[in-house]
């Protein structure tokens, strides 16, 4: 608990955060542990971004308790956050500033001599592949850009915790693996990451281990292949009959298999081997329109737990 | 990426306990500096016009008909409330936009709250940026009423100082306003229009607050604008005011940036918790 990489940075125990009647995080326990990369996977409103703002110590819980780097966030605000790299769900650069001119003043609020910080600017642009968008404003960069300007301020104390909300959201596909490959080498250098997402292809990418939440609570934890492996088979069959179909047609479906869901434009049937499960309806002259085979993903885990897809 | 350049221990959180309101006001001079062209321009050119249509123009006729105002030339007379209007003037500007953008439009507020620095620190530094801003554009001022002949000897420049207590008195104030307000749209225009225009007018700038009927004397009195311009009337000509109303008017102001910097410190950490 204490030394190498077993020790453990954040520790949340009956965490909660209540607005009126309205509860955003119910009563949730977590660890994480130094060099882990540790997400949050949910739908919006699941309580994830106010757990961050918890953990960041710019929110105050209203039950339970929650420990950083060994120090309570409501007690040692600057002596936490003077340890975290924080990049927001919206971007919060300073528009009126140049890349570079961001960077600085960053230090600048970690208190960082000015020496310090010019060499650091120089790492931190290459890193983010901004060394010649130096000199330019903020405001003229694309989002893809922004977001990588924000993840390398966060990166200008050398924080001991990363923690990123909903980093790719509002990217474009060549952005978001841009952006997947920067924060793999960080991951890779052992920087401690907390990432929130609502896509499960980012939580596969860059999670060792994986929280689900809903409606404010822990719906499970596991590493992704480990969700995977509890809550759900190998392999999905997804068929299409047509949208007035699929409904009348299901109940043939559940019978030749454990679990199927039915959404309203395809249905999705759990199988170890699915070309065999397809093989089977073939046989049964249950024809689909379309039918695809695929690997299990996050997304059969949380349709499993939730009930509901991640993205509605 | 690989190295780390500095120690484990790379940010020393009681270097941002003691100057982390510095780096703020760094931030706003960064930002200031851009725009220097009209910070300088508004500078001088503010002063210029009003010299021109006010301590020129009306003061010729008012010189003409009575020999000057309180027992000196209109301009001197008229000289501590102009650097007071504009400090306050100033003051809004810089306290209220940084404001109103820090946790609104560019939430760089919150960035700088995701550092060690506290909402307190970052209030400081506006209101620090903001002062120092007046400070330039009243000695600019200051330099134009004294090439105008305006101050009647070198106690003249006093004025200066008192102007400096007017900005942040209302400066502290209005930024704590600016934090607490969710809707700017109508706020700061009906603000400049219903509150400043009035302060402007009714608080002895163009006259002495005693020639206004009573019932209208009040204005004055609230405002900081008052006490500061009877403060530099005292103190660059010898304008007449009691021991008793030179404590008035020194602990007038006082209260209100003890209040003012008080309730936007308390602003300022709501807003960044919400």
């Amino acid at each position: 608990m204490n030394n190498g990489d077993h020790e453990v940075l954040i520790e949340a125990k009956n965490l909660a955060k209540r607005y009126g009647d309205f509860t955003a995080v119910d009563g949730i326990d977590f660890q994480v542990r130094r060099g882990e990369s540790f997400g949050f996977l949910g739908p919006n409103g699941a309580g994830k971004s106010t757990t961050m703002r918890i953990i960041a110590a710019t929110l105050t819980r209203s039950g339970g308790d929650i420990s950083i780097l060994g120090k309570d966030p409501e007690k040692f605000g600057p002596e936490i956050k003077a340890h975290l790299g924080v990049v927001p769900q919206a971007d919060n650069l300073d528009q009126a500033l140049s890349v570079e001119e961001n960077l600085y003043i960053y230090g600048r609020y970690f208190g960082l001599a000015k020496p310090f910080i010019r060499t650091k600017i120089e790492e931190l642009l290459e890193f983010a592949q901004l060394t010649d968008k130096r000199s330019v404003k903020v405001e003229a960069l694309s989002g893809g850009m922004k977001r990588r300007l924000t993840i390398a301020r966060a990166l200008v104390s050398e924080p001991e915790i990363l923690m990123l909300d909903e980093p790719t959201t509002g990217l474009d596909p060549q952005a978001r693996h841009i952006l997947w490959d920067r924060l793999f080498r960080l991951k890779e250098q052992g920087v401690t990451l907390l990432i929130t997402t609502h896509y499960m292809d980012e939580a596969e990418q860059l999670c060792d281990r994986l929280m689900v939440m809903d409606k404010g609570k822990i719906m499970a934890e596991d590493s992704p292949a480990g969700l995977i492996k509890s809550y759900s088979s190998r392999e999905v069959l997804e068929v299409r009959f047509g949208s007035d179909r699929n409904a009348t047609i299901a109940p043939q479906l559940q019978e030749l298999v454990e679990r199927i869901e039915v959404l309203p434009d395809r249905i999705l049937m759990y199988a170890e081997d699915g070309e065999a499960l397809l093989h089977h309806l073939n046989e049964k002259g249950l024809h689909p329109m379309t039918s695809l085979v695929r690997r299990s993903s996050l997304e059969d885990v949380f349709l499993r737990l939730t009930g509901r897809t991640l993205i509605d | 990426m690989a190295t780390r350049l500095g120690s484990l221990k790379l940010v020393d959180v009681n270097t941002v306990k003691r100057r982390g309101a510095f780096a703020v006001v760094e931030a706003r001079m960064m930002v200031l500096f851009k725009y220097i062209p009209g910070v300088v321009s508004a500078a001088v050119a503010n002063p210029l016009l009003y010299l021109i249509a006010v301590g020129i123009g009306v003061g010729k006729l008012i010189n003409h008909h009575s020999g000057g105002v309180d027992g000196v030339k209109y301009l001197a007379f008229l000289a501590p409330a102009l650097l007071s209007t504009a400090a306050i003037q100033n003051a809004m500007d810089e306290a209220v936009f940084p404001t109103l953008e820090g946790f609104k439009w560019n939430k760089t507020f919150f960035a700088m709250n995701a550092t060690p620095i506290t909402g307190k620190q970052i209030a400081n530094g506006v209101l620090l940026a903001a002062m120092l801003r007046v400070l330039f554009s009243v000695t600019v001022y200051g330099t134009i009423i004294f090439l105008f002949g305006g101050f009647s000897s070198a106690r003249g420049w006093l004025a200066i100082p008192t102007s400096l207590a007017a900005g942040a008195a209302f400066g502290s104030f209005i930024m704590g306003i600016a934090a607490w307000t969710k809707n700017d749209d109508q706020f700061f225009m009906i603000l400049n229009r219903f509150v400043m225009m009035p302060l402007f007018l009714f608080s002895g700038t163009f006259y002495q607050l005693s020639t206004i009927p009573i019932y209208l004397r009040w204005i004055g009195w609230l405002s900081p604008l008052w006490h500061t311009t009877e403060l530099g009337r005292y103190l660059t000509y010898g304008h007449h005011i009691s021991p008793l109303m030179f404590v008035v008017h020194i602990g007038f102001l006082c209260a209100m940036y003890i209040f003012g910097i008080r309730f936007a410190h308390v602003q300022f950490e709501r807003r960044l918790a919400k």
